[in-house]
């Protein structure tokens, strides 16, 4: 049987892609809108305060990063590990990676108490600190992962040169999302971080995030760019997100069998697990139930094939999932109060000893939506002026290329 | 055409005018920039600053320490105690186990091996040769990082404009700040207005002094009677010590 090549071609013009342009516009510049309103306001005008220090922006900005090294993946199982029923994905992944970064780092940024202060960061940098090493992990990770598309879509390139540079983008991403997650584990000050767990756990989150996020962007742009997306690739894809959410779900088991061992760290579990207020909910309720006991059910418990529909289904349950746990990570580790004084009830006009509250405000989560929403537009971007969507992911074509 | 003196190149001149420009905007940038570059400079490395303070003396009633320096450095509450900042704070503590009820302030600790100054991104957290840790305002840009790291809640974020501010303790909106050990009084020769204030209320409940120096009364008050760090068991090795608790 001939193996028909892959073709890639812009996404066409259409009155859908004038709507979702649209529609993702409106949230970027409510997005901006709401970093100018903090912008001039000051950080009063958030939720967060000197108890919760950083809020929804972080949360929704380290969702973002998490995932983008993630959305990575499926690139790099095409050319680093020769799945080549992926390779004609791997282009869209590339793309998606770095626009789900820009996306999170734009948040990050505008939420900095002084964002124009941002050329100082760029000219001075702090080597013992992790944020300096992230600013150059995620800076690498840009120029790495552009590095890669080039190779892959200009044809003047040797295609011997994808394999190197999709290794080097993998062995990055992999550093990058170490760095990611010691934000937390390097903080020795606050019981809920402190543990080297942190480092595999967020990388676990990132092939989870990434492929749920990737797999919802690749049915939108199908949808847009009229290219027929195969029951049998959304099927490996979701049968693979749901081992990664196993896999999520281990390291989360594992880091809280290692807290609960240790009596100091009991207080913060019993918080975070029981009698937290909303963290046990988002914890059990979205982090276990939502966001992964049910769509381990709903992708290993059926003999049927799973449809597109309960694929995209799945993914958006994983991402609720996963927003509860950084919101879980990040919030609840600061919510629950520093033990300064052990074996001490402690009261302050500082909230010592108090477990702190946190209410985001409308313009913090605008903020945040909006970097996602930059995200996709970029994706979207990129997709009408390069030839990242091939023109068809139909079964027939894909089983030229092999299933293995 | 102005010819420059045979003995002279136009480099040297170049040089000189740089020289005349600094020599002038110094010292108000050096005013403005308390803690910056000029004054990382200027603290003496053979001393290490520290306070010893005295909860058997620490009256509860009392927030001496905690008026004073706010008088002293400008910061005060703007009406919403979650987001106003606190350099110093009273904290009372009740034995979990005897019941009984200690009062004391805590505010910077000034660590030897401070988390904040390791996670600073900018390098804006530093701390002094004289083991005093600052934030460098021109350079802070509002990360909050410092805050996630300090095991002791010392850090505040200022969440508003301010007005009003003391010119040898300058503040910004969108910055960390935190106690500076009253800097300005001690490159002057003096001692932090805290120390004084508990000193003018009668308690004497701190003692301000030079870690390194086995004749001052810190030193002494160490030596003598035990005393403890806050959260020893990170190894940070605070020049704050507390007796007494």
């Amino acid at each position: 049987m001939a193996i028909e090549r892959t073709i890639y071609r812009e996404i066409p013009v259409s009155p859908r892609l004038w709507a979702a342009a649209a529609l993702l516009a409106a949230f970027v510049l409510s997005g901006l809108g709401a970093f100018l309103y903090v912008e001039h306001r000051g950080h009063v005008a958030t939720g967060m305060t000197n108890q919760i220090v950083w809020g929804m922006p972080h949360v929704f900005a380290i969702f973002l990063i998490v995932a983008a090294s993630g959305a990575l993946n499926v690139a790099s199982m095409a050319s680093v590990f020769d799945r080549k029923i992926y390779k004609p994905l791997s282009r869209l992944s590339g793309l998606l990676a770095i626009s789900l970064l820009l996306g999170g780092l734009s948040v990050l940024v505008l939420d900095l108490g002084r964002p124009d202060r941002l050329i100082v960061q760029m000219t001075h940098f702090n080597f013992t600190s992790i944020f300096t090493w992230n600013i150059l992990l995620y800076s690498g990770f840009l120029a790495i992962v552009a590095v890669y598309l080039w190779v892959q879509m200009d044809r003047n390139v040797h295609p011997k040169w994808v394999k190197p540079a999709g290794l080097l983008a993998f062995v990055w991403r992999l550093a990058l999302t170490t760095g990611t997650g010691s934000i937390f584990g390097w903080l020795v000050a606050r019981p809920g971080y402190d543990a080297a767990v942190m480092a595999p756990l967020f990388i676990a989150m990132s092939f989870a995030l990434g492929l749920a996020v990737f797999v919802l962007v690749l049915q939108g742009l199908c949808v847009l760019a009229r290219c027929p997306l195969g029951q049998t690739l959304i099927e490996r894809l979701t049968r693979l997100l749901a081992l990664f959410v196993a896999v999520v779900l281990y390291f989360t088991v594992l880091q809280h069998l290692t807290n609960l061992y240790a009596a100091e760290h009991t207080g913060f579990e019993a918080f975070i697990l029981f009698d937290g207020g909303v963290f046990p909910l988002l914890f059990w309720i979205g982090q276990i139930v939502v966001g992964s006991l049910v769509p381990l059910a709903l992708v290993y418990g059926r003999k049927t094939p799973v449809s597109p529909g309960l694929a995209s289904a799945v993914c958006l349950l994983v991402i609720l999932g996963g927003v509860a746990q950084i919101y879980v990570i990040v919030i609840g580790g600061q919510a629950y109060p520093m033990e300064i004084f052990p074996g001490y009830e402690v009261s302050s006009t500082f909230f010592d000893g108090q477990v702190a509250g946190y209410a985001p405000s409308v313009p913090e989560v605008f903020l945040g939506i909006g970097g996602g929403a930059l995200a996709l537009f970029a994706t979207g971007l990129g997709a009408r002026v390069l030839r990242i969507v091939p023109t068809t992911l139909s079964d027939q074509n894909l089983a030229g290329k092999g299933q293995e | 055409m102005t010819t420059l003196p045979a003995n002279r190149s136009r480099r040297d001149f170049l040089r000189s005018g740089a020289a005349l420009v600094t020599a002038t905007v110094a010292p108000g940038v050096t005013l403005m920039a308390f803690g910056g570059s000029a004054v990382q400079g200027a603290p003496d490395a053979g001393k290490r600053w520290g306070l010893l303070i005295d909860a058997g003396k620490c009256d509860p009633d009392c927030t001496a320490c905690v008026t004073a320096c706010q008088d002293e450095n400008g910061w005060r509450g703007q009406g919403d105690p979650q987001r106003d900042v606190q350099w110093i704070r009273k904290v009372t503590l009740k034995d979990k186990g005897t019941g009984r009820e200690t009062s004391l302030p805590v505010m910077c600790q000034h660590c030897d091996q401070p988390p904040c100054v390791d996670v600073c991104p900018t390098g804006a957290s530093f701390k002094r040769a004289d083991g005093i840790v600052l934030v460098d305002k021109h350079i802070c840009i509002g990360c909050r990082y410092c805050m996630m790291a300090c095991p002791f809640k010392a850090r505040s974020f200022v969440h508003e404009p301010v007005t009003n501010q003391k010119p040898h303790a300058p503040r910004g909106v969108g910055t960390v700040e935190s106690c500076t050990l009253c800097v300005h009084r001690i490159d002057a020769g003096g001692v932090p207005a805290c120390v004084e204030a508990c000193a003018s209320a009668g308690y004497g409940a701190i003692v301000f002094g030079d870690l390194l120096d086995p004749e001052s009364e810190i030193s002494q008050r160490l030596e003598e009677y035990p005393s403890l760090a806050l959260r020893p068991d990170l190894d940070l090795n605070p020049g704050v010590r507390y007796s007494e608790l």
